[in-house]
């Protein structure tokens, strides 16, 4: 088969290989979790529990707040010790609601099967979807439930499934299509149904042939496309996957919608398998534990709220001492500061502990303009002018070429032979240009 | 457990620019050589030469204009090669020495040291040495025969009979047809096949194996076409350069040369002469894809190559003493890189055409 791509990105070494081949494990019931209300793009969700209630797992604590906001439920059964402040994953303050377990993981749902979705109404689907508070299970976190309903006037034609997990590090996503490909392709199914797109594509980079076999072989039966892509970073980037597969572009701050596409994570697939045919609501995630510091690198299915130190114990703690820990991938992922009351959220695809040698920073130089990140830039700008551009202060020059269209997806600064710092000094510069706008 | 926070990415590709420099002068290393092996240990002085008084001037540089500045980035070293590469072997080693002083403090650290320079320093060391002392820039040595006496000579003078004779010197096939105002390739050919005779009436033959390995009369660096070409493949390999530049550069010269080489219209010989006899591929693989001192986008880079193809056909054609255009071309299109940038910005995916 053909591997599809873009224009642009680069080929970055892909560091999965100590994760990939290793089948899921799930991990035990933890004491006690502590699940943030905001783990998504939008309102923070709000409690519904308070201090000493008992709670059971799959139960809702935090009732979304708006249209654009998502449920969140308690991850295991027993009681609410508290409700506290925590720092997110994405560098936001959260209340967040502490559960004891109580060792029983009683369930709040009936787990009972309903494998007949094909009989269900649409309004059906998408509640169960809003009341299950899935999100985009890639790290993005934008509800489901509202990237699943277009606009009026627009139209969801095609459907593409990612599965290009293209950060390094990660391979929750490849574990997910490996172990799961049945409740993946309901799910999918069901969204196909639900939206009444009329093509589905599966988007795989070909550094996993074993899930590229299994889902062609699997999809069959339900006439879906598994597409083949040339593993090359940032190849899961919404924009880029739509290019590869469609040859068509998004526009420049448009939505997939605007070309009648919506792109969904492998994980949130499965996710809406999980809710609408065994009523389970999303507490539980699959999550890719690597990184040169990590004794024994794991994929495993955690409950959402786990913190990272438990996790760390699971996988045989630190073989070396870490400098860095990062939530998500190592490309566009977030250092943390602590391990201790930081916890696995929906969005928590990797975590990832590197040593200090690991992590160090590179010599700095001059920019040399070499040209890289303009080569390899996925959305075709000129990163090092526009970080030349906000250094300087001159924020309008720096939107005339379009700065505001940079994704953050880190290749121009993985690429960078000067170390320049490019995706922080556009980040700077992209919220100057909005901050001047709002004035 | 002290953890650090930094803004994503958080790998980095392990090329720094510490590599992207000792790299290009690994891909020069194959030419230099050459260089060596033909014109002999005069040539390995003069580049010897340029390196440590570029590296000397760097360091003075750098302390007096309090400039950053690392020597061992390998950049004033680059520098110094590539101005010794476009030396002629018998450069008195004084004169060597104020070229690469000049293309270290001239061409680069007044603008700021590295990375801000608009020309590209040894060929503006070149260019000043050109001006300067035109007649010993363009003496140029016949090869002579590898570890031979006149091989070991560090002066150029060489010994015929009882006599010494200072610098020997011989017409570049360029500058030969240049002088003798030929007027077809197959006319030079006929030349060159019965040999060139140096200062001493010494004769020297040449054909076109000899044209391609660099067994003819130029710069130190400019004269193998296969070692530049083998340097140039590894920098290609490695990315560290692009087509953008040197495909245009050499194709719009070979077409040019067909064209218009000669009297007549269309001849393929002249093509060849104007490929491997001068400094094209030194020029089109390693001076014109000086990173600094080019445009970055890629539109940009392929103008630019455009443009110095076209100028290094302009100045060897038309120009009434330079039998050699690539430096001043280069240097020309480095003084448009600024503006060329300016006008070439890439489409920004999303944008425009294939959205209509």
């Amino acid at each position: 088969m053909k591997s599809l791509s873009f224009t642009g990105g680069f080929h970055i070494e892909e560091y999965k290989g100590s994760t990939e081949h290793l089948a899921t494990e799930k991990m035990g019931l933890p004491s006690k979790v502590i699940i943030p209300l905001s783990q998504h793009i939008g309102a923070p969700a709000k409690p519904v529990v308070k201090k000493d209630d008992k709670v059971k797992t799959g139960q809702i604590i935090g009732q979304m707040q708006g249209y654009v906001s998502a449920n969140i439920h308690a991850s295991l059964s027993g009681t609410v010790i508290e409700i506290i402040s925590v720092l997110t994953p994405m560098g936001r303050k959260s209340s967040a609601v502490v559960i004891e377990s109580d060792g029983q993981d009683e369930k709040f749902y009936d787990a009972s099967e309903n494998q007949n979705y094909k009989d269900l109404k649409k309004e059906d689907i998408i509640k169960t979807i809003t009341d299950a508070g899935i999100v985009g299970m890639g790290g993005a976190t934008f509800p489901t439930h509202v990237k699943l309903v277009p606009p009026k006037g627009k139209e969801i034609k095609t459907i593409i499934i990612n599965g290009a997990e293209c950060e390094p590090f990660l391979t929750a996503d490849h574990r997910t299509m490996i172990e799961f490909p049945e409740e993946m392709l309901k799910g999918i199914d069901i969204i196909k149904q639900f939206t009444g797109a009329e093509k589905v594509y599966i988007g795989i980079e070909n550094n996993k042939p074993d899930a590229i076999n299994i889902l062609e072989e699997k999809s069959k039966a339900y006439k879906f496309e598994v597409v083949s892509l040339q593993a090359k970073y940032p190849q899961g980037a919404e924009k880029n996957l739509i290019a590869a597969i469609m040859k068509k572009e998004v526009p420049s701050g448009g939505l997939p919608l605007d070309v009648g596409v919506v792109v969904q994570n492998v994980g949130t697939a499965k996710a809406v398998y999980d809710a609408v045919c065994l009523n389970t609501p999303l507490y539980e995630r699959i999550v890719t534990v690597s990184g040169n510091s990590i004794h024994k690198p794991k994929n495993i299915i955690v409950r959402v709220g786990t913190e990272f130190s438990e996790i760390f114990k699971f996988c045989g703690d630190f073989s070396l001492e870490p400098a860095k820990i990062i939530s998500g991938g190592p490309m566009m992922g977030f250092s943390i500061p602590f391990i201790e009351n930081f916890s696995v959220t929906k969005g928590t695809s990797g975590i990832l502990a590197f040593s200090k040698e690991f992590s160090q920073e590179k010599e700095k130089y001059p920019c040399i303009k070499c040209a890289r990140c303009v080569d390899h830039c996925p959305m075709w700008l000129m990163p090092s002018k526009i970080e030349k551009l906000g250094n300087a202060g001159l924020f309008d020059e720096a939107e005339k070429i379009a700065a505001l269209d940079c994704v953050e997806c880190g290749t121009c600064a993985y690429v960078c032979p000067a170390s320049r710092p490019l995706v922080q000094m556009i980040r700077y510069t992209k919220s100057k240009i909005i901050d001047n706008k709002n004035r | 457990m002290k953890l650090n926070i930094t803004s994503s990415p958080h790998i980095h590709s392990p090329i720094t620019v510490k590599t992207v420099m000792w790299d290009v002068i690994l891909a020069l290393l194959p030419a230099g050589f050459v260089g060596i092996y033909f014109f002999g240990f005069k040539a390995l002085a003069v580049i010897l030469t340029c390196i440590i008084s570029a590296l000397v001037a760097e360091y003075v540089a750098g302390k007096v204009l309090k400039i950053e500045f690392c020597l061992l980035d390998g950049s004033a070293c680059l520098t110094g090669l590539l101005l010794a590469f476009c030396l002629p072997p018998a450069t008195p080693l004084w004169i060597a020495a104020i070229g690469s002083i000049v293309a270290i403090i001239i061409g680069k650290s007044v603008f700021g040291g590295l990375g801000k320079n608009v020309f590209n320093p040894a060929l503006i060391g070149r260019a000043f040495l050109l001006a300067s002392w035109p007649a010993f820039m363009t003496s140029w040595s016949p090869t002579v025969k590898f570890l031979s006496k006149d091989w070991f000579s560090l002066s150029g003078k060489i010994v015929k009979g009882k006599e010494i004779i200072d610098a020997v010197s011989m017409a570049t096939p360029l500058g030969y047809f240049k002088e003798q105002s030929l007027t077809s390739g197959a006319h030079f050919f006929a030349k060159v096949g019965q040999g060139l005779i140096d200062s001493t009436g010494q004769v020297h033959k040449m054909g076109l194996w000899d044209m391609i390995v660099g067994n003819i009369g130029g710069c130190i660096g400019e004269t193998s076409a296969v070692a530049l070409l083998i340097g140039a493949i590894f920098l290609l390999g490695r990315g560290h350069i692009t087509w953008h530049i040197p495909a245009p550069t050499i194709i719009t010269v070979a077409i040019l040369g067909y064209v218009f080489g000669s009297d007549k219209l269309f001849d393929p010989q002249m093509m060849f002469i104007h490929l491997f006899c001068g400094g094209l591929f030194l020029g089109a693989f390693f001076m014109a894809t000086d990173m600094v001192t080019t445009p970055i986008t890629p539109l940009g880079r392929i103008i630019f190559g455009f443009g110095c193809g076209f100028l290094i056909f302009m100045i060897r054609k038309f120009s009434g003493s330079y039998p050699e255009g690539v430096c001043y071309a280069i240097l020309i299109m480095n003084a448009f890189t600024p503006l060329i940038d300016r006008f070439t910005s890439p489409r920004v995916f999303g944008k425009g055409a294939a959205n209509g």
